[in-house]
């Protein structure tokens, strides 16, 4: 078939697509360089470096660059290994093994706004949460969970809703692994935690590294959970990037520093998976 | 102990682990759902209580307060509207890439996978101020758009790797016949192909379902989806929490029973096909 009917076929696509990110990125960058306070309009002027001065040394920034980070990795750790974990344990049939399939998975489809607010409420309430009710029956005070530990808070929900996602997929990988060599290697004497940890956890390695890349596309950008939640509080305790600058351009109507703030977020986020897929690349392809 | 009751009974212990694990997981879904059936001092009753008279009063004050219909609405038409939209546009791509690979496919798949790599909130101010100079704040055509542009890469991602696996013969077949290209679109590789298409549609319903950073940021009133309906129940203006269950519930339920029925296929979307 001729060459300008492919293109053709695929120029809206890349057109659209090439669209959606320039146009928006060159004005954050455009943005970034002037005074653009929605409050004080027709005062535009350049400004040079001014704007990612001030994002740099908000008090917010370092707290809410240490918070995307620890909540990255703390989610990333825990979905993964409780996910290899879960999944090599609900491998092998047992009895309702479909049933417990499909409750594991459910935390999944549940939208991030909700879960914020079961979380919130019913489970981590410091009077009338679940959590409250279990450790005041086991004689220990009950913990404000969103005031006491509202990063960890947000970790806990965060994670909830991964770990499903982990799980399936590396249920799925599980299925596709060689039967035969692990009865061969049971035959020559191996114990389950030698088949597990020299041929499991080997052929999960391109399953982890799949996961490990489409979680943090998602988790550098949480959002939800936190402006649901604990609002970014107490203090910038639970303050990740996206909420930063989300408070700095919807809340605080400044438009410069907000877009200062989004090209830090978006070097971040390169930085991450620059990094993410060498290790990944490296400790687990071999 | 014979080797076979040792057996069976690490398959019992495994299953009771596993089911353990899988209860308290789900618990705060069941939870949420038996407390849309409580009133409202049932439900911050200290012990919980399992046991009571349900009630259906709190749905219909979902609906009265927050008219519920009106945001299940705005939710359906954005969902199933961008995947519509989005699937128009990435079948003729992903056509083109898989049958018919140049050079640079490869580069530009890439390139397009790169595109959801951006962080959302590095582009909120364009998006919002463009929005609202195209007067397209609080609409629903300006979430589609967004939803479209949000998905379209994993969309082609997906469809590319069904459509490489299809038969290049069938198609070969067609083209002897004199089958225009539309033709073997329309009449060969969209037949075939059904499964692929709907699950890589179901993924990219699920994905807008659920979405909630540009939801929250560029809706009000008006265009607000359920996702954004729900964090109004946020406000501290007292302890409703039979009626915000009942909301979230009623939220949740479509895309939940929506998920059990097509896990698999999800994943394998979700994964690019890197995980079968």
């Amino acid at each position: 078939m001729k060459r300008s009917i492919t293109r053709l076929l695929m120029a809206p696509s890349v057109i659209l697509l090439l669209v959606w990110m320039i146009v928006p990125l060159s004005m954050t960058i455009y943005f970034s360089t002037i005074r653009f306070n929605l409050l004080y309009p027709g005062q535009n002027n350049f400004v040079g470096w001014m704007n990612f001065e001030f994002f740099i040394t908000d008090p917010g920034f370092i707290p809410a660059v240490s918070n995307t980070l620890i909540l990255l990795l703390s989610v990333l750790i825990v979905t993964v290994v409780l996910g290899v974990a879960l999944s090599a344990l609900i491998d092998k049939p047992f009895f309702g093994q479909n049933i417990v399939r499909v409750l594991l998975i459910s935390p999944f489809f549940i939208m991030p706004t909700v879960n914020a607010l079961i979380w919130k409420n019913m489970m981590m309430n410091p009077v009338y949460g679940i959590f409250a009710w279990i450790s005041q029956s086991l004689g220990f005070e009950p913990i404000d969970w969103l005031s006491d530990f509202p990063l960890g808070s947000v970790i806990m929900m965060v994670s909830w809703q991964w770990l499903p996602f982990a799980v399936l997929v590396f249920v799925t990988a599980l299925q596709s692994q060689d039967t035969e060599q692990k009865e061969a290697a049971q035959m020559d004497g191996a114990t389950g935690w030698h088949i597990f940890r020299y041929l499991t956890i080997p052929h999960l390695a391109r399953p982890i590294a799949v996961v490990i890349m489409i979680e943090t596309i998602f988790l550098l950008a949480v959002f939800a959970e936190i402006f649901v939640s604990t609002g970014g509080g107490p203090g910038y305790d639970s303050t990740n990037l996206a909420y930063l600058i989300y408070n700095q351009a919807l809340l605080q109507y400044d438009v410069g520093v907000a877009s200062a703030g989004g090209l830090f977020a978006v070097l971040l986020a390169n930085i991450v998976a620059f990094f993410l897929i060498r290790a990944v690349g490296k400790n687990l392809t071999v | 102990m014979t080797l076979n009751q040792q057996r069976k009974l690490k398959t019992f212990i495994t299953g009771l682990f596993s089911w353990l694990i899988a209860l308290v997981l789900f618990f705060p879904i069941f939870w949420m759902f038996i407390t849309s059936f409580k009133t409202e001092l049932q439900a911050i009753a200290i012990p919980p209580t399992l046991f009571f008279e349900p009630t259906l009063d709190n749905f219909a004050v979902v609906q009265e307060r927050s008219n519920y219909l009106h945001h299940a609405m705005n939710s359906v038409i954005t969902s199933f509207g961008s995947t519509l939209i989005a699937l128009i546009i990435a079948v003729p791509a992903a056509y083109s890439m898989a049958f018919f690979p140049g050079k640079k496919t490869k580069d530009i798949l890439l390139w397009m996978l790169s595109t959801k790599m951006l962080p959302a909130v590095g582009v909120l101010v364009p998006i919002y101020i463009l929005s609202r100079d195209f007067g397209l704040l609080d609409s629903r055509t300006g979430l589609v758009i967004i939803f479209t542009l949000m998905n379209l890469p994993i969309i082609i991602w997906m469809l590319f790797s069904y459509f490489k696996d299809l038969p290049k013969e069938i198609l070969e077949a067609a083209r002897m016949d004199g089958a225009t290209p539309w033709d073997e679109i329309v009449k060969v590789v969209l037949p075939l192909s059904v499964g692929g298409i709907a699950s890589t549609g179901l993924l990219s319903i699920v994905l807008c379902w659920n979405e909630a950073f540009w939801s929250l940021n560029l809706t009000a009133s008006e265009a607000a989806p359920l996702t954004a309906m729900i964090a109004s129940y946020s406000s501290p203006e007292g302890l409703f929490w039979a009626k915000l269950s009942a909301a979230s519930t009623l939220a949740c339920a479509p895309i939940v029973v929506f998920g059990w029925f097509c896990q698999k296929q999800l994943v394998q979307g979700l994964t690019f096909g890197a995980v079968k």
